[in-house]
């Protein structure tokens, strides 16, 4: 019986997904390497590359010594130099050590040497909090990153799209650092197409359509924005929830679309809210569409702390929740 | 520092504008984007905002006079800029820039169709003006601008009554208040005991001054039959299927959009699609200048033209992006448009850019007519009325049908017959492929 | 191993011909020259910064003389003008960077000094010391990677750069997978303003090799003969998948750190004329002299000569065009670019 695979899908969670996603990328080019703390014998503290030192080998699957900054810097010479590397920083706190390798040199080589050389280089990173995490597991950290001209920053929220823009990503001729929001990696599970795709980096995604206030979010409070837009629903408010996908580029068009249809915008993130994604977002909404505005741009954000506390009032104290941000997009409607 | 405002250009083929009515007098403060002056032209009356904050120093130019585009009619003087910050103007300037006095013109020649000015805004109308706006969002001001809402008019649904946007195009629908009370005023400008004809209520034996609009219709229908080589078709289609459709569809697309339902967005749908398969149809003449050879424009946009007949007047709003619009969309676009029209609340925008122009003439039982082309297009279509007709058909069988005749007049410098016999043999088959179900 | 002495001329050849020998010389007095020309065309207002390699020649000279042009990789810092003419850099292509020519391999983006050129085999670098290394281990590894033998890494850095994390970072992955690469320290004793004292307790570069599990020297760097001997050791050895070596060459900063420092801030007019007793470039020419290979007359044309070709290329970069200014907007990413996708 002939299958056609295109058209079948399997179930999985965050994890799965790009686990899968990795092995594929490995099948599929020899030019690919994986290098990054524990990835190895132990298959990521995650278990996302779990077995694939037996299967490629520890050429191709490094087990790196604990240096941050050599990580990322190892693979941007890997990549100048023709390979196809996937550096793991283990979690997204830990990129601090590697900031320069990330913003002083892959994202400039392209420009820096007139295109002469390039550097297609993906850093995966989980990110985020609500698993008690404390200080140095939780943080958010693409702010500190969407600033930077040369860098593309992706933060997917379903297992389908961690397929599709992991593809592109690997895929993509410049440096991509590839955020995972790790209380998503099996609390989210959904259908993955099976067989080779890829989504455009820089382009969002209407997970609900609705017409009295745009909702932006991505990573884990674009799940609990949906949730609680789900709750406005069974109120008779119509909420409009918009996964941005990716970071930098930003999908500007779907924004002002978005915006223009219900005339309200709510911007959402865990990561802390003074010069967060939302800023950006609420500037070019007010320097494009300020006309379409029929109430002030609001931001549900992460207070401006270094970090959650360990202890749970700290951590819950610091996360939104779907009851507030529903809340929030009740009043927005209502305004 | 002054600031003097010229003749605004309110539209695209637009080359002069009539002052119908100044809202502000020498000496009066204006804010910046306030109106201070409505400007009568091609079929619009239109407010035009001040471009900075301060003082009328001097009007140029008279209630009811016309002058070019970019002809000074007025000077403000800035606030904070200005070098003598006193508010009443200098004597000199105040007298050369004394403005026609209101009351003693009665000026028949030139009402707007809003009627005759509500008296200019007073310092304490503009602080009521300014306590009402507040909190009135971006996009509350702008729809405002652009129905001509008063927002004080409205009452607001929103948190503490504030005025939303869906306040604002309910009131748009349902024809709430202007900013200046025109029925009213309208009364008042005709001195009681005078008798003067007008075109609303023509008395006989008495000239009827024309107005901006109908000057302009007079000139604009002799300008396209003078240039324009008419020629005519007429073609019979058979809607008993569209009809049906819409028959269907009717009551529940007026509940859900507050429009009716009528064959005109379905006919539109079938034109564009109509012109899409020949484009010479939505083309124009281009004659030979000092630049160059005579050629024939394609237009890239459809932008369909609905003539809409009203008592003293003629309007052609424009559905722009027709192509774009299923036939719910052109429905809601088509009945805004009409809508507005009606109220008299077309803007400058409403109005410019058609390619092609459709025109409803069946309303009042019209068979068939021979329209004029819309200067600057290669066509006028219309529907004409819709009548129950024994027709033979293919196998000989007798039926009754929903018959309808399209009459097309086109510019024989654009296109000839074979296209447009073609065309209308699109459009028939189009229309008659339409209904009797479907997705609007 | 048998060395030169430059001060007792005594001269052990290490398989080098007269013509190798007079390449490095020139070379050497190529650097020289052009390293005065940068300093000169920024005293007459045309370019707004230069950073010289005085005291570097014999060490970049030699070192280059052991660079497999089309196979290995350089992965140098910004003191390196003659290790990169040594590879192949033109004088031209020097002098396009000095001027930010649009012709220039960064397009007139990148500092002077900061030579890059993907054809040359010479990795493109920021000012950033030390950041260029793990580049340089990524590409040793790619080397390794792929299987290919006769090829191998030459990094290079001051003696400043040893004290980066980064630096650790590189020679111990570059150890642990015994990569193609070899750690080329230049010590001229100055981190800028701050000397060797200052900069590490124990000041032998080359000792650390042994805490790395990697071989390690030092040789005299204003000797060229001992530094190709080094660095060709070194660099046989990663080529044949032997692992990576560190080599620490001794030199002299004699100029500023660049037209934008002045070093009698830190450091004695007198001191500096001290060490100018052991310029390299007048010994080595005395060693060729009293060997023969070359003569006077020769050497007098040889400087004639690269003062022609120093002259020629200025006169020729300078003619060129700068960057247009929409060529800021070029190769931030591959193809068009908006941070604003629509």
């Amino acid at each position: 019986m002939a299958v056609v695979s295109s058209t079948n899908s399997t179930v999985m969670n965050n994890v799965e997904a790009v686990r899968a996603t990795l092995y594929e990328a490995m099948k599929n080019d020899e030019r690919t390497v994986i290098l990054g703390e524990d990835v190895g014998a132990r298959g990521n503290v995650f278990l996302i590359t779990k077995d694939f030192i037996g299967e490629f080998g520890e050429r191709r699957v490094i087990d790196t010594p604990i240096a941050e900054a050599s990580i990322v810097g190892i693979a941007v010479g890997m990549a100048m130099e023709g390979l196809r590397p996937i550096a793991e920083i283990q979690f997204a706190d830990f990129i601090y050590p590697s900031f320069n390798q990330i913003v002083g040199e892959a994202a400039k080589i392209r420009y820096r040497s007139n295109g002469e050389y390039t550097c297609p280089l993906v850093i995966r990173t989980p990110y985020g909090g609500g698993v008690r995490g404390a200080l140095s597991h939780s943080v958010s950290i693409e702010a500190l990153f969407y600033h930077v001209p040369g860098l593309k920053i992706v933060a997917p929220a379903f297992p389908d799209d961690v397929k599709g823009l992991l593809n592109a990503a690997i895929d993509d001729p410049d440096p991509v650092l590839f955020l995972e929001h790790k209380k998503t990696y099996r609390l989210i599970k959904g259908e993955v197409p099976d067989g080779h795709y890829t989504i455009p980096l820089g382009k969002a995604n209407i997970r609900k359509a609705g017409t009295q206030l745009t909702v932006v979010s991505y990573g884990l409070y674009l799940h609990w924005a949906l949730e609680a837009a789900e709750r406005l629903a069974q109120e008779g408010l119509s909420v409009e929830v918009l996964d941005l996908r990716s970071i930098r580029p930003m999908d500007k068009t779907a924004i002002l679309n978005s915006v223009e249809k219900t005339r309200k915008l709510l911007i959402v993130h865990e990561d802390n809210k003074f010069g967060g994604i939302g800023a950006e977002i609420s500037a070019m909404v007010a320097e494009e569409a300020l006309f379409s505005l029929d109430a002030p741009i609001r931001r549900l954000c992460g207070p401006d702390v270094p970090s959650m506390g360990y202890a749970l009032p700290l951590e819950e104290e610091f996360m939104s929740s779907p009851a507030e941000m529903a809340d929030a997009m009740r009043a927005m409607v209502k305004f | 520092m002054a600031t003097t405002i010229t003749m605004p250009q309110l539209g695209e083929t637009v080359t002069e504008g009539t002052v119908a009515q100044w809202l502000k007098s020498v000496g009066d403060s204006v804010d910046k984007y306030e109106d201070f002056v409505e400007v009568s032209t091609d079929k619009v009356n239109a407010g035009v905002p001040s471009p900075v904050t301060g003082t009328i120093r001097e009007l140029l130019v008279k209630e009811g006079e016309t002058v070019a585009t970019g002809t000074p009619i007025a000077v403000i003087d800035e606030v904070g800029a200005a070098s003598a910050p006193a508010p009443a103007p200098p004597a000199t300037s105040a007298a050369a820039a004394a403005p026609a006095p209101r009351a003693a013109q009665p000026s028949p020649s030139a009402p707007s169709p809003n009627g005759s000015p509500a008296p200019a805004a007073s310092a304490v109308s503009e602080l009521e003006l300014e306590g009402a706006l507040r909190g009135a969002s971006p996009a509350v001001r702008r729809l405002a601008r652009e129905h001509r809402i008063d927002i004080r008019a409205i009452k607001g649904s929103g948190s503490n009554g504030r005025v939303t946007a869906d306040d604002v195009l309910a009131a748009a629908r349902t024809g709430a208040p202007t900013p200046h009370a025109p029925a009213a005023a309208a009364a008042a400008t005709v001195p009681p005991g005078t008798r003067t004809s007008t075109y609303a209520q023509p008395i006989p034996g008495t000239s009827i001054s024309l107005v901006q609009a109908r000057k302009i219709i007079a000139e604009r229908m002799v300008e396209s039959k003078h240039t324009a080589p008419h020629a005519w078709s007429m073609v019979q289609i058979d809607v008993t299927n569209v009809w049906k459709w819409r028959a269907r569809e009717k009551d529940r697309f007026e509940r859900e959009t507050g429009y009716k339902l009528t064959l005109l967005p379905f006919f539109i749908r079938a034109v564009v699609e109509s012109l899409a398969a020949f484009p010479l149809m939505n083309a124009r003449f281009v004659p030979a200048t000092a630049g160059g050879p005579p050629s024939i424009y394609v237009n890239d946009e459809v932008n369909i033209g609905i003539a809409i007949g009203l008592p003293a007047n003629l309007v052609v709003p424009v559905v722009r992006g027709a192509d774009k619009l299923s036939i719910k969309g052109l429905a809601v676009k088509g009945g805004e448009l009409i809508d507005r029209a009606r109220k008299n609340k077309l803007g400058v925008d409403d109005l410019a850019g058609g390619t092609f122009t459709v025109n409803n003439n069946g309303a009042n039982g019209s068979w068939a007519s021979a329209p004029i082309i819309n200067g600057g297009q290669a066509g006028i279509v219309t529907m004409e009325t819709v009548l129950k007709t024994v027709v033979v058909r293919d196998d000989d069988s007798l039926a009754i049908r929903s018959m309808m005749n399209s009459c097309l007049s086109l510019d024989h410098r654009v296109v000839d017959g074979y296209v447009a016999s073609g065309f209308l043999a699109e459009l028939k088959r189009r229309l008659e492929a339409m209904g009797p179900q479907g997705d609007l | 191993m048998a060395t030169t002495d430059l001060r007792t001329g005594s001269l052990e050849r290490h398989g080098l011909s007269d013509e190798q020998l007079r390449d490095m010389f020139r070379n050497m007095l190529l650097q020289r020259q052009l390293d005065n020309r940068g300093f000169q065309l920024n005293r007459q207002g045309k370019v707004p910064f230069a950073l010289g390699s005085e005291g570097h020649e014999a060490l970049q000279a030699g070192a280059a003389m052991a660079f497999h042009r089309g196979h290995d990789i350089l992965a140098p810092y910004y003191r390196d003008l003659g290790l990169c003419l040594g590879i192949g850099l033109s004088p031209f292509e020097i002098l396009l960077s000095i001027f930010a020519r649009a012709d220039d391999h960064n397009g007139g983006r990148q500092f002077p000094n900061h030579y890059s050129s993907k054809a040359a085999g010479l990795m493109s670098f920021s000012s950033i010391l030390a950041a260029h290394l793990p580049h340089a281990v990524g590409a040793a590894y790619a080397i390794k990677y792929r299987g290919e033998t006769g090829r191998a890494v030459l990094a290079t850095c001051g003696d400043g750069t040893t004290s980066e994390g980064e630096w650790h970072e590189s020679m111990n992955f570059a150890a642990v997978h015994k990569l193609p690469f070899v750690m080329l320290v230049e010590n001229n004793e100055w981190a800028i303003s701050t000397p060797l004292d200052k900069q590490m307790a124990q000041p032998e570069i080359w000792k650390r090799a042994a805490g790395y599990g990697m071989p390690g020297r030092r040789f005299n760097g204003f000797d060229p003969i001992q530094t190709y001997v080094a660095v060709k050791e070194a660099m046989d050895r990663a080529r044949a998948g032997e692992g990576p070596t560190l080599v620490e060459g001794t030199c002299y900063r004699y100029l500023a750190h660049s037209t934008d420092d002045n070093d009698l801030t830190y450091r004695t007019r007198e001191a500096v004329q001290e060490r100018r007793k052991d310029d390299p470039v007048p010994a080595f020419e005395a060693l060729l002299l009293e060997h023969g290979i070359v003569t006077a007359d020769g050497v007098a044309a040889m400087r004639q000569d690269v003062l022609r070709e120093t002259n020629e290329a200025t006169d020729a970069a300078e003619a060129l065009p700068y960057p247009e200014p929409a060529d800021l907007y070029k190769h931030v990413y591959e193809g068009a670019w908006e941070p604003w996708q629509s």
